[in-house]
């Protein structure tokens, strides 16, 4: 693993421009966050397809169906916190029931703003987004994959909600080695013991806690889920029936995001013993990002001591 | 003769309301005479190619008043005037609010405060491709609660979107009372104007101030219109004018049989007047 830091939402944004440069009916649509949404470079390059909308994401959104309605392919951006919860009515009646080509990238998400407080938190809303019939969720792990969905997205039809932090996050891939397939997920260890099932800044943690893991002799298998709507259904059933344990681990509240998703295929499928490593029901102390982690047993060492939980359990460690 | 139109088109909205057993009576009655000005007059549209790109866009922000949208629709030639048949029974394409699925709906509509937004988008769309088709949204003034509308209105002006107009059926009531009683509108013009939108006030039950207004867009260079259109619930049925409880209550047979007989008795004055 890379320890180099690279930020999501900056590679997202590079490649977005990259791909409106080339198709003039890409719009960006913000509401006074092209700082946190790292759109200053594409608002300085490409003005006509930019549109500023001040502190009003429910217009943002609205103004985005709109345009998505006249033909243009819209992405509107802003933090993660607002975008999942003041403008969903317009998401789900504007964006998805209308099937228009708008999509939501919603920055800082999880516990970005950690020390700003629960106002600035998004942890519900990738139970939020799963809830909405014809919208994909998509948690990039590293820049390099923002990049990459990013382009994909730019060329695909329909709604679809983005979430990425705000800090730089280590690479999780090898320079030229990341994989972005919408709907697919990405193996990355195939051991027999566990298999740990992660998406966004997380997969960097449960890659630490699959190598410590590994130095005491537990083989996991490590599925990256960069798509958790729709679920690469294949791949989870395939790695629960090979290790017969499934750990998740994202940067959500624990119930209704990857780790529910994970669940409800399971659980009707393979039911396979299974624990969800998230956020807990509360709100959560002051602390900056790494601290929140920490504290909640969301990093590499929580992680690992989870899993050894978990398996002795089961009596497999 | 668009005002015996109107006429015509109550008799088909009570029919369609009676038929189904349900519908928003009062406020289809209120906004018919805006709807058949837009459709049988000011928008530039042809049913036969309802996504032409070049085509007058109109959002149907009151999606509750469905039903009178359907009629004219069809009246229009949107789609056959058997459709609306279907409307009120299962898996019938005919929703209690619009949906994209109906020829001629462009946006799914009836959580309010949501259609001036995306008129915004519209026109802003046709701003930045030079495109000439222009943005018609019409609203409740109950809607005008939607903080919303408000954040829409304020994007109208800043980008000077002067082939986007808003309309409000302002008829003064609402479910659960006066529109005045349950949040204060008025001034409602003076909002408005003070939002950077040149306000234009109309009876919007007269057919003349309704073709006028909507002819005179838009009323200033650089500025989005707004028509507010002073209405009166349940326009056109003695005994559902000015009713709160109109607004989604169904005739009796009673009370349709005398409904239609007023109707006709108005049409054939109209068409005597030849409006």
């Amino acid at each position: 693993m890379s320890t180099a830091g690279n930020g999501c939402r900056q590679a997202f944004m590079r490649a977005l421009l990259e791909e409106a440069m080339r198709d003039p009916s890409i719009f960006v649509v913000t509401s006074d966050a092209r700082g946190s949404a790292s759109l200053d470079d594409f608002a300085a390059a490409l003005p006509g397809q930019f549109v500023e909308v001040g502190i009003a994401e429910q217009d943002a959104v609205g103004i985005g169906a709109g345009l998505a309605h006249s033909g243009k392919r819209v992405f509107v951006a802003g933090p993660a916190s607002f975008y999942s919860a003041r403008a969903v009515e317009q998401v789900k009646n504007d964006a998805a029931y209308a099937d228009l080509d708008v999509k939501i990238v919603g920055v800082s998400g999880g516990v970005s703003y950690g020390a700003l407080g629960a106002t600035h938190h998004a942890l519900h809303d990738l139970a939020l987004y799963r809830s909405i019939p014809n919208m994909a969720v998509i948690v990039p792990s590293d820049a390099a994959q923002a990049g990459m969905a990013a382009r994909d997205l730019a060329k695909r039809r329909g709604p679809a909600y983005i979430r990425m932090g705000r800090s730089p996050v280590p690479d999780s891939y090898a320079p030229g080695e990341a994989r972005f397939e919408f709907g697919k997920a990405n193996l990355l260890a195939d051991g027999k013991d566990c298999a740990i099932i992660a998406c966004g800044e997380t997969l960097h943690y449960a890659m630490g806690a699959v190598h410590a893991l590994g130095e005491r002799g537990i083989r996991c298998s490590l599925l990256d889920v960069p798509t958790i709507k729709p679920l690469d259904e294949a791949a989870i059933l395939g790695a629960a029936r090979r290790c017969g344990a499934v750990v998740t681990v994202e940067e959500s509240y624990a119930f209704g995001g990857l780790g529910g998703a994970v669940a409800e295929l399971l659980s009707q499928r393979t039911p396979t013993p299974m624990r969800i490593l998230g956020f807990p029901d509360s709100y959560l102390p002051a602390g900056s990002s790494e601290e929140l982690f920490a504290h909640c047993g969301l990093d590499s060492a929580g992680i690992e001591r989870k899993v050894l939980e978990f398996l002795r359990g089961l009596g497999r460690a | 003769m668009l005002a015996a139109q109107s006429l015509e088109l109550r008799k088909d909205i009570l029919s369609l309301i009676k038929r189904a057993n349900g519908g928003h009576t009062g406020g289809c009655l209120s906004s018919i005479d805006i709807l058949v000005g837009l459709y049988f007059h000011a928008l530039r549209i042809d049913p036969a190619m309802p996504r032409d790109p070049g085509r007058d866009r109109f959002v149907m922000s009151k999606g509750h008043s469905a039903e009178g949208l359907y009629c004219v629709l069809a009246k229009a030639g949107f789609f056959p005037a058997l459709v609306l048949e279907q409307y009120g029974r299962f898996d019938s394409t005919l929703y209690g609010h619009p949906t994209m699925n109906v020829p001629g709906v462009e946006m799914p509509t009836g959580a309010l405060g949501h259609g001036l937004a995306v008129g915004v988008g519209m026109a802003l769309a046709a701003k930045r491709d030079g495109a000439s088709y222009r943005t018609f949204v019409l609203m409740g003034d109950g809607e005008q609660a939607e903080g919303s509308v408000w954040e829409a209105a304020m994007a109208g002006s800043h980008y000077g979107l002067d082939n986007l107009v808003g309309i409000v059926d302002y008829n003064g009531l609402q479910i659960s009372g006066k529109v005045d009683d349950v949040m204060r509108l008025s001034p409602l013009g003076d909002r408005w104007a003070a939002f950077g939108w040149k306000v234009v006030q109309i009876d919007g039950n007269d057919m003349g101030q309704v073709i006028g207004a909507l002819d005179s867009v838009p009323a200033k260079a650089g500025s989005p219109t707004l028509i507010l259109a002073r209405t009166i619930k349940g326009k056109g049925v003695s005994f559902i004018e000015n009713q709160v409880a109109w607004h989604h209550k169904v005739p009796t047979d009673e009370q349709y049989a005398q409904a239609m007989r007023e109707l006709d008795t108005a049409i054939a004055s109209a068409r005597e007047a030849r409006v």
